[in-house]
């Protein structure tokens, strides 16, 4: 079983090819630089390198979202038509579940955000088996620390976007706010390419991003009609 | 031995979702459009992640109805071809990204398309051309004259130095509270009314191509203000018939002006507004008793299509053009130096 996981959905870039359960080859840049320029060199050279000839993929994994609209689509865009061309499933992953194997072997709860701006995130809570305690969601940051709080259990905070939110989870969550080293703060094209492996595929038209929020102006038009 | 060529073009540099096959550079054999106009009504215009979102929603079920409908496979394909730019980046993105994705599975060359060369070719698939040629560009975002003296030889040679055609019917639309695309909308009511309001033309300089449609828009503003201050009303059908015929006087006038001084074989008129029958009918009288032969593409290819982006790309994949893997989308893409990528 060969797999091409790729994650465009933040500012992370991700590359990664799977072969027979082993991780042949891993990329992941950290940069805020154009995914649309760089992801299709970055699949060529991956799999160049790893000797994988994209007839030998057996199925392609993406990250589905949330995060950046254009971002998700950059990588939606290249699976699903990657996949439709070599008429192989494509799996999309919730790209907070794939952030929150970052803390795998954590003793606790787990708890993968993305910056939605204006104070807001992009969140769930995961158990260490990755089964979902709350299901993910689009919420002003403190107003879900409170809720988290009610569990009364360390919490593993993985974001990129830490640093901008350190202070108010340590003043809400205190002591049960745990946060991991740099080096766990990104979500990993494999953890993406694993997930894969364990989801049924849906069919590649019916492969939707998962957004999380609706565009402005739909906002906009649903507050006046309630007027 | 089979030495057809075929390329498949997509096109989602706005509301619409294409996927076209074309064989041989001109024998259209798949044309596919996924329309949005629906989704974007109830919000007046084209709203760009509205947009983006539909076009990744269909993207992989515009291309398998192309190929069911071409009765081909993405093997028999000779290149890929996509619509770059000008447009939405976040709409030009999809397209870009999904025509890469193709390309490197199936180790197909790719070729980045303008989509104006694309509004341009699309005549070509109605007729073979003649150079040197004049293509008058008309559309929501464009009003142009582009002279060619050979394949994707592009030299825009008047443009417009404020709104675009299209934008001035659109606004016009609107102040008439017309429904959105205003366009249509306001040649239809033409028809039905006369040019009586005298609207303004603006001809700018003597030996000036160029175009200018903001005065017009501006009188047309004031004169309804004046009349209702008076109490009095003018009928929306006699507006719009005056205000087209303000707008397609001057294109009619300058086109002609400047295909007599470039002494063209041919006038192809390009864009959405190449729909519109005043323009239709005012190019047909202007070019009836001359020897310039006058290509304008049927209803459905003056509107956003990919038949003519795989048109376009299939001239553009001949003179060598490639995008490697880090094509981007180009949301300014110059169509000047787009055709200078063919010159080998
Ligand atoms: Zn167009």
């Amino acid at each position: 079983m060969n797999i091409l996981a790729i994650d465009t959905s933040n500012y992370i870039l991700g590359v990664a090819v799977i072969k027979n359960h082993e991780v042949v080859g891993e990329w992941v840049t950290n940069v805020k630089k154009n995914h649309s320029v760089r992801l299709m060199p970055a699949i060529d050279q991956m799999m160049r390198e790893t000797e994988t000839s994209p007839e030998e993929l057996d199925q392609i994994a993406v990250a589905h979202g949330p995060g950046s609209f254009t971002g998700v689509r950059i990588g939606m865009a290249t699976a699903k038509s990657m996949a439709f061309a070599l008429d192989i499933p494509v799996v999309g992953i919730s790209s907070l579940e794939v952030l929150a194997r970052q803390g795998t072997f954590f003793d606790g709860l787990i708890c993968p955000f993305f910056d939605a701006r204006r104070g807001r995130v992009y969140t769930g809570l995961y158990d260490g088996d990755m089964n979902v305690v709350i299901e993910e969601r689009n919420i002003d940051m403190e107003e879900w620390l409170e809720q988290v709080k009610e569990m009364q259990q360390p919490i593993l905070f993985v974001s990129q976007d830490l640093a901008s939110f350190r202070e108010t989870i340590e003043g809400i969550m205190g002591e049960y706010a745990v946060f991991p080293s740099a080096a766990h703060q990104y979500a990993r094209p494999s953890y993406l390419a694993l997930s894969a492996m364990k989801t049924p595929a849906s069919s590649t038209h019916a492969l939707m991003p998962n957004y999380l929020r609706l565009p402005e102006a739909e906002q906009k038009w649903l507050k006046k009609q309630e007027k | 031995m089979n030495n057809d060529q075929y390329l498949l073009a997509i096109e989602t540099s706005c509301d619409e979702t294409a996927v076209a096959i074309i064989k041989n550079e001109r024998e259209l054999v798949a044309n596919v459009v996924a329309s949005q106009i629906e989704s974007h009504k109830r919000f007046g215009g084209v709203v760009p992640e509205i947009a983006s979102r539909h076009h990744i929603e269909q993207i992989t079920v515009t291309l398998e109805e192309a190929l069911t409908e071409a009765g081909l496979t993405l093997d028999d394909m000779d290149a890929i071809g996509v619509t770059e730019g000008p447009g939405l980046v976040g709409a030009l993105l999809v397209g870009v990204n999904a025509a890469k994705g193709l390309a490197f599975a199936k180790h197909k060359p790719l070729v980045g398309v303008h989509h104006i060369a694309g509004h341009i070719y699309a005549s070509r698939l109605e007729k073979e051309f003649e150079f040197p040629l004049l293509a008058l560009v008309v559309s929501g975002g464009h009003t142009e004259l582009v002279l060619m003296k050979g394949h994707n030889d592009f030299e825009v040679i008047g443009e417009t130095r404020d709104d675009a055609a299209g934008e001035a019917y659109d606004k016009v639309a609107r102040l008439l509270r017309l429904p959105y695309p205003g366009g249509p909308e306001i040649d239809r009511l033409a028809a039905q009314g006369e040019a009586v309001i005298d609207f303004p033309r603006a001809w700018l300089e003597e030996d000036s191509y160029d175009f200018s449609f903001s005065g017009l828009k501006s009188a047309v503003i004031n004169k309804l203000h004046n009349a209702s201050q008076k109490g009095e009303e003018f009928k929306p059908e006699d507006v719009a018939a005056s205000f087209q015929e303000s707008v397609v006087d001057v294109l009619s006038t300058k086109t002609k002006k400047a295909a007599t001084a470039y002494e063209v074989n041919q006038v192809v008129v390009a864009g959405g507004v190449a729909a519109n029958k005043g323009l239709r009918q005012a190019l047909t009288e202007t070019f009836k008793d001359t020897d310039i032969d006058l290509l304008i593409p049927p209803l459905n290819l003056c509107t956003d299509n990919a038949a003519m982006i795989a048109t376009a790309g299939a001239v553009a994949y001949k003179q060598g053009h490639r995008a490697a893997w880090d094509l981007n989308a180009h949301p300014g893409l110059d169509l000047e130096e787009y055709g200078k990528r063919g010159s080998l």
